[in-house]
């Protein structure tokens, strides 16, 4: 029997129950306040007091943990360092991916599925060992340091700094902004580019009047499929950086698993997700008629 | 007699000159000792099949591949050292090749602003481009929102702003339907004549080629089979290949070649002429304005018969015997 109506559902039930209830919950042990007790969180919605009992827990939800979020000074440092991490990261993943990019899209097309899966490599080891794989590389007496070493240069302390996290991050990361670039160049007609040429382009204007700004889409994807994860990244900074290398996922899992403060935690991530919800919402306004286009990205 | 007879081309200093020009691909010799001049001002067409070369050998002249043997001359310059950007071709593409992200304006201006003419110039000659192709008004129209008319005509227009000495159309018509077609063929002909630029359209359309053309290259296997004017290869094909690619023929063999005469040059009749050869209608075609029949007699290849629909139809059905017969002028000797 065919159920139309399925296909239809499907999409909104997964959403409701993998992200809505989620969020729900959340956002509701935000306003909620600490408690020594387990679950260490207050109130507790008392169904069985029925009305009663609904209208007393309502009254005790507060913004009071959103109110200390702004006063202290800590989560405001973690909150704009992870985005200046985010984006220093996010700024050379472009520098270097998009590069490699264009230099995959140029390939004969019976070559370009070789490459692609060179790109998509990584992901076949585990996410939490190559990350360790950077520990021994960066580490003091690490393959980094034993190789310039060779070369009578160095050594280089990297590991537990900033730069080690950024580094993490780009590497981490790479394949999410090769691929979007990738889709968005290749697709590209190489007759637009020959246009370009025939009307007085040197190949290299040819390039940034017409193959860069086609392929806009592709940075805006990239740019914020790197962006957004980077900015809650909890392992690498917790692995690569140092102690006082400040990120908002590492907050969040001090507040779950040291602090046992699970308000201010879950208060910690829903204003990361507003504020991340803002560029994505720009973004799919600005993109969705460039998105349309035909042989841009689709 | 011949509306283009007032228009001779002249040759004696062409201003584009292919000398023995051969481009291959791997194995493939995509053009093969190509010799051909074209006269400053002319409108020129590239005939053949698809494969023959005529689109390989229009890249050669944009700069867009480099031959392998041979020299292309633009007034009597070789060319090879020049790449596309600084040809003065301008090309305007099958698939018309439009920047999608640039309005319509911005796509005839992208060759006037490469090459810095300065903005108020550049708008006047946008508006004098717009208005040639009757597009007046659609200035910020994106391509994604052109009708393939409309985008055919932004393609022209763009190709022809920066004031190109030769322009390059390759299948422009090909993707519009038959009617706009045919229109566009003619209006096609009218800007390069106003305009006096020098034209040279790929086609594999042979009734494109000679409505526009001056002069026409009939092109097989890489190489230039017959150049001439419309009327000329037409009626006076220099070879078999010729002669049936470009409309219908009707061949007898003379010696070692062959004897053509055109359907339109035979007649029939109902009824026994003398001297007519008697045979078996087989196709009765009407077209409007013209009827094509089709006769089997003997053994040979059925002949063809168009007929102008000036007077009464013959009174002929399938089955019928009829009479085909041709004036001794009609035929043209080929050679092998």
């Amino acid at each position: 029997m065919r159920r139309p109506w399925l296909a239809a559902v499907a999409p909104y039930a997964w959403l409701l129950v993998f992200f809505a209830l989620p969020f729900a919950l959340v956002a509701k042990l935000s306003l909620s306040h600490t408690v020594l007790a387990m679950p260490p969180y207050a109130p507790q919605l008392d169904l069985s007091k029925g009305h009663a009992g609904i209208l007393a827990f309502v009254h005790q939800l507060s913004f009071a943990t959103y109110a200390r979020l702004t006063s202290d000074r800590l989560y405001v440092l973690a909150y704009l360092s992870s985005l200046r991490f985010a984006a220093i990261a996010t700024a050379i993943l472009f520098l270097i991916g998009y590069p490699i990019a264009y230099g995959m899209s140029r390939f004969a097309p019976e070559s370009r599925h070789g490459l692609l899966m060179a790109v998509i490599l990584p992901f076949w080891t585990s996410f939490l060992i190559r990350i360790y794989a950077w520990i021994a590389i960066l580490k003091p007496a690490g393959l980094l340091n034993q190789a310039l070493a060779v070369l009578h240069l160095g050594p280089l302390s990297l590991l537990n700094t900033d730069a080690a996290v950024i580094i993490g991050l780009v590497y981490a990361y790479l394949p999410f902004m090769v691929l979007p670039l990738y889709a968005a160049l290749e697709r590209q007609d190489e007759r637009l580019i020959e246009a370009a040429q025939d009307l007085g382009c040197t190949p290299v204007q040819a390039f940034w009047r017409v193959t860069f700004p086609l392929s806009w889409p592709g940075v805006a994807a990239g740019g914020l499929l790197c962006f957004i994860p980077m900015v809650g990244e909890f392992v690498i900074p917790d692995l690569l950086g140092g102690s006082d290398t400040l990120m908002l996922g590492r907050t969040i899992w001090t507040e779950f698993f040291a602090d046992r403060d699970w308000p201010a935690a879950s208060a910690v991530a829903i204003v990361l997700l507003a504020t991340l919800a803002v560029p994505i919402a720009l973004f799919q306004r600005q993109q969705a008629p460039l998105l349309e286009r035909p042989g841009v990205l689709s | 007699m011949d509306a283009r007879s007032d228009r001779p081309v002249s040759l004696a200093a062409p201003l584009v000159r292919f000398e023995s020009v051969t481009k291959r691909f791997g194995d493939v010799v995509a053009v093969d000792g190509v010799s051909l001049d074209i006269a400053e001002g002319e409108f020129f067409a590239l005939l053949g099949p698809s494969g023959c070369g005529k689109t390989t050998l229009m890249r050669l002249l944009a700069g867009f591949a480099v031959p392998d043997e041979g020299r292309i001359l633009l007034n009597g310059e070789d060319i090879a050292g020049l790449p596309p950007h600084r040809r003065p071709s301008s090309m305007m593409f099958q698939t018309y090749a439009l920047f999608p992200h640039l309005n319509v304006e911005k796509n005839i201006g992208f060759g006037l602003k490469q090459q810095g003419w300065e903005k108020a110039r550049a708008a006047e000659r946008v508006e004098e481009m717009l208005s040639l192709v009757r597009l007046q008004g659609l200035n910020r129209r994106k391509p994604g929102e052109l009708s393939g008319g409309q985008a055919q005509r932004v393609a022209l227009a763009r190709a022809l702003a920066p004031g190109p000495k030769i322009l390059l159309l390759d299948e422009p018509l090909a993707a519009l339907d038959r009617k706009l077609r045919e229109e566009t063929q003619l209006e096609l002909k009218a800007i390069q004549r106003r305009l006096g630029v020098t034209f040279m359209i790929v086609t594999h359309d042979q009734d494109e080629a000679m409505v526009v053309a001056d002069r026409i290259a009939v092109m097989k296997d890489g190489q230039i089979a017959q150049v001439g004017p419309p009327r000329e290869v037409y009626e006076r094909p220099a070879s078999r290949y010729v002669a049936e690619f470009l409309g219908e023929a009707n061949l007898f063999p003379d010696g070692s070649g062959w004897r053509l005469v055109r359907p339109e040059k035979m007649t029939l009749s109902a009824t026994p002429v003398a001297g007519a050869t008697a045979g078996e209608v087989a196709q009765i075609a009407y077209f409007g304005d013209r009827t094509r029949y089709v006769v089997r007699a003997g053994a040979g290849r059925p002949l063809l018969v168009s007929r102008a629909n000036l007077g009464p139809p013959l009174p002929l059905a399938v089955g019928d015997s009829a009479w085909v017969s041709y004036a001794p002028d009609a035929a043209v000797a080929l050679g092998s």
